[in-house]
């Protein structure tokens, strides 16, 4: 008998394993095919779309495109602007969708104006930057922040290349993380790897026109 | 007790259906030229490290011990190889351009020095990936350079 006891417990934990894998995996599928569908129906029928969180901050994004110009690094800069306020105010949820909105607007930057050279690394820019605010939109705040150093650093390539139609400020904490750089509208600094713990830790280290 | 008989036999049935469900299997005889053993000088003991420590997951080869050919586990390990794959493949190394290997290295080295790789699920049957605090340094020593020299 405690054989059959031992074959049944052995069984029905093989069982409950594979539920488990089984249905993450359906969830995943249904969620990367709920994604597709909002983004297929982007321009047309919304009336069909499922009105979760996530569809319904797609819309937003998509009104925000709409009216920054798609495919300008301005749009792109924006979205960067609106992450580094998040991270500013220790909102990690925040940050997480607008990393993910930034990750959108990254993909769609328009580059065909741009020469051979400049072409290859704003490519190259894009496909790194799009990495780190894909992880960002899924990570912690700690997470978030080692990323968007990183990131910073690729919205200082881009601008380098794209230029910009309002004044940035290079701003820079030499404590975090052997020193690190972020970009800002605004002269003041608040600080972006600390938040409220050091939000004025730093200094304007450069100004691009 | 009969009704415990029953079910007992379906999940058994079961169980041994699922077996026959096809895998694809991470595995691949050749290894690409863009690899990062290839194109990087790297010393034996970090290769070997690597090799037992990162290359299950994050390479197109997989070395897979038996119980990981039994389903469910396998589809378990399936989707981590996949992840895996997707953050990291040393096998396409080369493919990277300079800012994405940095970013990469990075990565590397935030994770391992901070012990979140390799993963927990993945050590506790391969004790020998364990990165002992000797190795850690010796890796980590060895990809901050390559990042400096990008």
């Amino acid at each position: 008998m405690s054989k059959l006891k031992l074959v049944l417990g052995i069984v029905t934990i093989a069982f409950v394993t594979l539920t488990v894998v089984s249905c993450k995996d359906a969830k995943t599928d249904k969620n990367n095919s709920t994604e597709h569908h909002s983004e297929m129906n982007a321009d047309g029928d919304h009336s069909k779309m499922n009105h979760d969180n996530s569809d319904g901050h797609h819309d937003g994004e998509k009104k925000e495109m709409a009216m920054s110009g798609d495919g300008n690094p301005q749009a792109v800069l924006n979205d960067y602007f609106n992450l580094k306020d998040a991270l500013v105010a220790d909102d990690n949820a925040k940050a997480k969708e607008l990393g993910a909105i930034l990750a959108t607007s990254l993909g769609k930057l328009d580059i065909s104006k741009y020469t051979g050279a400049q072409k290859s690394d704003l490519k190259d820019i894009v496909e790194d930057a799009v990495e780190h605010a894909e992880h960002i939109s899924e990570s912690d705040i700690a997470h978030q922040r080692e990323h968007f150093k990183i990131l910073s650093k690729d919205m200082t390539d881009m601008v380098a290349i794209t230029g910009t139609k309002n004044t940035l400020y290079q701003q820079f904490c030499p404590m975090y993380d052997g020193g690190s750089a972020w970009l800002s509208m605004s002269e003041d600094i608040k600080n972006p790897y600390y938040g409220s713990k050091m939000l004025t830790c730093g200094k304007v280290q450069k100004e691009i026109n | 007790m009969k009704a415990v008989k029953i079910i007992a036999i379906v999940l058994l049935v079961a169980f041994v259906v699922i077996q026959f469900i096809p895998v694809d299997r991470n595995q691949s005889d050749s290894v690409p030229k863009t690899d990062f053993m290839l194109v990087n000088d790297v010393p034996s003991d970090i290769k070997d490290k690597l090799r037992v420590s990162c290359y299950d997951c994050h390479s197109n080869n997989t070395q897979y011990p038996w119980y990981n050919k039994v389903q469910p586990v396998a589809w378990f390990l399936e989707g981590h190889i996949k992840e895996g794959k997707s953050e990291l493949n040393f096998n396409e190394w080369d493919a990277l351009s300079n800012r994405r290997k940095a970013s990469k290295l990075r990565s590397i080295i935030k994770q391992i020095e901070s012990g979140e790789m390799p993963l927990a699920s993945y050590t506790l049957i391969h004790k020998d990936a364990i990165f002992s605090e000797e190795e850690t340094k010796q890796v980590v020593k060895y990809m901050e350079n390559l990042k400096d020299s990008l």
